[in-house]
C-alpha cells in the first residue's frame, strides 16, 4: 500500500510538471506560466501537514529541477518548493477556513517560492538572474497562480486526503 | 498555551515534527546544489538528470499529441472572436467552415513549414532531423530552453545545431533516448561565433536572456572599429566539426547600433530571425556537409526572413 501511495504521488507529480512545461508553455503570459506544481505541493499541505508538505515539496522541486527542459543548478527548486509546502502546512488550520484565506496562502508561498528560486540563483551566479527580472517576473507569477487556485488547490487537496492512509476527520 | 480550535491533536505532533522534516528537506536540496553547482558535465547529478529525462522525455512527447489539437482549436476560436460584428447567420457559417477548416490549414502549414525548413540547408549538404517542440522552460525558471521529441534514438547528440525555417534556434544541450534539451540562442549563457553578411566581419553574439517575447541578441565584434549597418545580415561563423554550431546558418538582422563615444566600443543588438516565442518545428543538423567548414563565406540561402 506505502508504494502504491508513492506510485499515485509521483504519477501526480509528472503529470503536473508535463502540463505545466507543456501545454501551459502555449498559454504563458511574458513567458511566465503558472507554478501548478506550487498549487499541488499547496493542495497537499493544506491536506497532510506542514511535515508532508515539505517532503513533497522537496521531491517534486528535484523532479522539476531535473526534467526536460529544465538546466542549471539542480537542487533549487526543491528548497523553494520545500519551504512553500511546510509554510502552507502551518497556516493550513486559517487557509482551510474561506476560499479568501486559500487564495491568501497561495499568493503568500508562491511569493517565497519564486523569491527563494530567485535568491539562490544570484547566490550561485546563475546567468541570467537579476533583481530587475526577477521583480518583473514575480508579480505575473503570483497573480497567475492565484488565478488557477480555485481550480487545481481543491482537486490537489481531494487527491491528497484520498492518499491519507489515517484521514483525520474535519 | 490555549491549544488552536482548528487544529487536532495529531495535526499538532505534526507541526512540531515538520521543523525536522523541514531542515532536512533544506539540507537535501542544498547539499544537491552543492554537488550540482561548478562541476558542469562532471557533475554527480547529470546520470540522475539523462534517468529522470528517460522518464519524462516519452511523457512531454505523448502530452504534446494530446494537447496540439486543443491548442490548435483554441487558436481558431480566437480567430472567430473578430467576427463578433456580423450577423449571427453568417457566424455560424463561419464557425461551420472554420471547424472544416481548421485541421486543413494546420496541415498545409505544417507542409509548408517543412519546405521551409529544408531551403535553410538547401544545398548545403546539411542532413536535418525534423522534431518538434514539445516543452518550454518558465520565465521564471530564468533561463530559455526547449525540448524537442527527438533524441539519442533518432541520432541527435549533445551539441549539434538546431534551426527553424527562419533560421538559428540554438544547440542541443543534452539528450535522452526519445527527446533533446535545446538552449534557445536568446538564453543568456548562450554563446554563437556570427559573421556580418555585408563586411564579412566575425563576432560573438550572446543572448541577452531576457525572458519576454522580444529577446534580442548582444553582437560582440572581434575588429572593434567597424561600425555595422543596421538591417545587415548575421550567419554563424561555424566551429571546427560543426559542433555546436555548423556554419553559414543565418542567425538574425541587425535592428540596433549604439556607439560609445567614451570607450570607443560598439554594442550591436541582433533580433534573431526564428521567433523564439512560438517555436514549433525545428531541424536538428546531424551531419554537416562535406566543406561545411572552408564554406565559411558561402552567402547563405534563405538570409531574410
Amino acid at each position: 500500500m506505502v508504494l502504491l501511495r508513492a506510485a499515485a504521488c509521483a504519477v501526480l507529480i509528472v503529470l503536473t510538471i508535463t502540463v505545466q512545461v507543456g501545454l501551459f508553455a502555449h498559454l504563458s503570459i511574458a513567458g511566465v506560466v503558472p507554478d501548478l506544481v506550487l498549487l499541488l505541493v499547496v493542495g497537499a499541505a493544506l491536506a497532510r501537514g506542514p511535515s508532508y508538505g515539505a517532503g513533497l515539496g522537496l521531491v517534486a522541486g528535484l523532479a522539476i529541477d531535473l526534467a526536460p527542459p529544465a538546466d542549471g543548478v539542480a537542487g533549487r527548486w526543491a528548497l523553494a518548493l520545500a519551504v512553500a509546502g511546510f509554510l502552507a502546512g502551518l497556516v493550513r488550520g486559517e487557509a482551510r477556513q474561506s476560499v479568501v484565506a486559500t487564495v491568501a496562502t497561495v499568493a503568500v508561498t508562491s511569493f517565497a517560492a519564486s523569491s527563494l528560486y530567485a535568491l539562490s540563483g544570484l547566490v550561485l551566479r546563475e546567468p541570467g538572474v537579476t533583481i530587475s527580472r526577477a521583480l518583473e517576473v514575480m508579480p505575473i507569477a503570483v497573480g497567475y497562480d492565484v488565478a488557477l487556485t480555485p481550480l487545481v488547490v481543491p482537486l490537489a487537496v481531494v487527491a491528497f486526503r484520498r492518499l491519507d492512509p489515517a484521514p483525520v476527520r474535519w | 498555551m490555549r491549544p488552536d480550535p482548528w487544529l487536532s491533536g495529531r495535526e499538532r505532533s505534526d507541526t512540531r515534527r515538520a521543523r525536522t522534516t523541514l531542515v532536512l528537506a533544506v539540507l537535501t536540496a542544498v547539499t544537491v546544489m552543492t554537488l550540482d553547482a561548478g562541476t558542469g558535465d562532471r557533475s554527480p547529478v547529470e546520470p540522475v538528470r539523462a534517468a529522470v529525462g528517460e522518464v519524462f522525455g516519452p511523457v512531454q512527447s505523448a502530452a504534446s499529441k494530446v494537447t496540439d489539437p486543443v491548442v490548435d482549436a483554441v487558436d481558431a476560436l480566437g480567430d472567430l472572436g473578430g467576427l463578433r460584428a456580423d450577423n449571427e447567420r453568417l457566424e455560424v457559417e463561419v464557425a461551420r467552415l472554420r471547424a472544416e477548416l481548421a485541421t486543413g490549414q494546420v496541415a498545409r502549414n505544417r507542409l509548408a513549414q517543412y519546405d521551409a525548413l529544408a531551403g535553410v540547408t538547401e544545398g548545403s549538404g546539411f542532413e536535418l532531423v525534423a522534431a518538434r517542440v514539445v516543452a518550454m522552460g518558465p520565465a521564471q525558471a530564468f533561463t530559455r530552453t526547449a525540448t524537442i521529441d527527438a533524441g539519442s534514438g533518432d541520432g541527435v547528440e549533445p551539441d549539434m545545431t538546431v534551426v527553424e525555417a527562419g533560421g538559428l534556434v540554438g544547440r542541443v544541450l543534452r539528450t535522452d533516448r526519445h527527446t533533446a534539451t535545446v538552449l534557445l540562442v536568446v538564453d543568456a549563457e548562450s554563446f554563437v561565433g556570427g559573421r556580418l553578411g555585408r563586411s564579412m566581419e566575425l563576432g560573438f553574439l550572446q543572448g541577452s536572456g531576457d525572458l519576454g517575447d522580444d529577446g534580442l541578441l548582444a553582437m560582440d565584434l572581434v575588429d572593434p572599429t567597424v561600425v555595422p549597418a543596421a538591417g545587415d545580415t548575421v550567419v554563424t561563423w561555424g566551429s571546427r566539426g560543426g559542433a555546436p554550431y555548423v556554419s553559414g546558418v543565418p542567425v538574425g538582422q541587425v535592428v540596433d547600433v549604439q556607439s560609445s563615444a567614451g570607450d570607443q566600443s560598439v554594442t550591436t543588438s541582433i533580433a534573431p530571425f526564428a521567433d523564439m516565442s512560438s517555436l514549433d518545428l525545428v531541424g536538428v543538423v546531424v551531419g554537416a556537409g562535406p566543406g561545411s567548414r572552408s564554406e565559411l563565406s558561402r552567402v547563405p540561402p534563405g538570409g531574410g526572413s
